[in-house]
């Protein structure tokens, strides 16, 4: 796929992640689908296909998964540079579409976030301050425990998913009881998965 | 910062910020905040698990991603803006040069049947992780302001509303928030005396 970008494009790309970063409360990824509306269906930057796969391979892949982000900023670059083949230029192109793409997740929810903590830590000794931490609290933790069990159960089949709730139910346990060092579980997750038996 | 214990440790420089963040992003596949509470709390004993999720409670409720919020409140707890950036960067660039490597090499996520396997064994096993971060953190519920109970109530109702019953999760954030964050107002302010007495209510 080969498109065209204006600096006049990638003005509005830069603007579309940065407005995007103010409204993403619980992560990037929930506004995934106004990312969709932009850069597939208005735009027609990305396919669909590159789309999915850029958050199937940031998801797989270590590291935060706002990185998804990046390989849309790749990808763009990529295209506008008339494919990977063409070479150094589309390469330049896809570094300048990662820069692009992860400042304006990032820099202005960083801003927000970093000057609130700040007056945060300030004026700690203030109710208000030790409501809103103590009080969320419980939220956040309920939360913790409901992403990991959608994680688990994204299709409701029983009778085909049992194992990989018995993997995560075996995870869990070790956690919460022993020390083992996290890594480990992982591998053996990924080793018990490649044999093909979940 | 309160001198709370006196077994808790510190990163040492922004050097150690960014490397210690460029490891515990490269541990996190299918999310790094399991990996995060794991090594900075359990085991690098940077905070305690309530401080930790006094942490998380900010970082979850601005907008922009969750851990990315974490690890530069983190790192500006230590060393102020260039501490938060050294944070950050840590936790992005190495799997972002991963990540591209990847895109490069395979054009999108490998589709053999064993690599579709093991992912999806990573998977389940990282929902385990963020289970088990979620359980051990709710040790800390006993402590809270509002009363074990209410404050095991509300856990539980935020789990119900997004784990079972699928509503957004910006509901429980602000709805439940709200009437959580309003009953430990009023807790608080009938012990006017937690005022002064500044280290945290988990001190053993």
């Amino acid at each position: 796929m080969t498109i065209s970008l204006s600096p006049q494009d990638w003005l509005d790309f830069f603007v579309h992640f940065a407005s995007l970063s103010l409204l993403g409360i619980g992560g990037a990824i929930t506004t995934a689908p106004d990312m969709h509306r932009y850069l597939v269906d208005e735009r027609n930057w990305l396919t669909d296909a590159t789309f999915s796969s850029s958050i199937a391979l940031a998801q797989s892949a270590p590291g935060p998964n706002v990185l998804f982000v990046a390989l849309m900023g790749w990808h763009i670059g990529i295209n506008a540079g008339g494919g990977f083949s063409a070479g150094a230029s589309a390469w330049g192109l896809g570094l300048m579409g990662v820069a692009l793409s992860m400042l304006g997740i990032l820099l202005p929810s960083s801003v927000l976030t970093y000057k609130a903590t700040k007056w945060a830590h300030q004026n700690r000794n203030l109710i208000s301050v030790r409501a809103f931490k103590s009080g969320m609290a419980p939220i956040v933790i309920g939360l913790l425990v409901s992403t990991g069990w959608l994680l688990s159960v994204p299709q409701n089949d029983y009778a085909k998913n049992w194992k990989l709730w018995l993997v995560t139910f075996i995870a869990t346990l070790v956690v919460t009881r022993t020390s083992v060092h996290l890594l480990w579980l992982i591998a053996a997750g990924g080793l018990v998965g490649a044999t093909g038996i979940l | 910062m309160s001198s709370v214990t006196s077994e808790l440790s510190h990163p040492k420089s922004k050097t150690e910020l960014f490397v210690v963040f460029t490891f515990l992003a490269l541990q996190g596949f299918g999310g790094v905040l399991a990996v995060v509470q794991n090594e900075l709390v359990d085991r690098r004993k940077w905070m305690t698990k309530a401080q930790f999720v006094e942490e998380w409670s900010v970082a979850q409720v601005m907008p922009g991603p969750n851990v990315a919020n974490l690890c530069l409140m983190i790192g500006g707890k230590y060393f102020g803006l260039p501490g938060a950036m050294a944070a950050l960067m840590g936790l992005l660039f190495a799997p972002l040069m991963i990540v591209l490597a990847l895109a490069i090499l395979f054009g999108g996520v490998a589709d053999s049947p064993t690599a579709q396997g093991a992912l999806k064994g990573m998977g389940a096993v990282s929902a385990g992780l963020i289970i088990a971060t979620g359980l051990k953190l709710s040790t800390t519920l006993p402590q809270n302001p509002m009363g074990m109970r209410t404050a095991i109530l509300f856990a539980a109702l935020s789990f119900a509303l997004v784990g079972i019953f699928r509503f957004p999760l910006i509901w429980a954030l602000f709805g439940l928030g709200i009437v959580a964050c309003f009953l430990t107002y009023r807790a608080l302010k009938q012990l006017p005396t937690t005022l002064d007495t500044k280290p945290k209510s988990e001190e053993p």
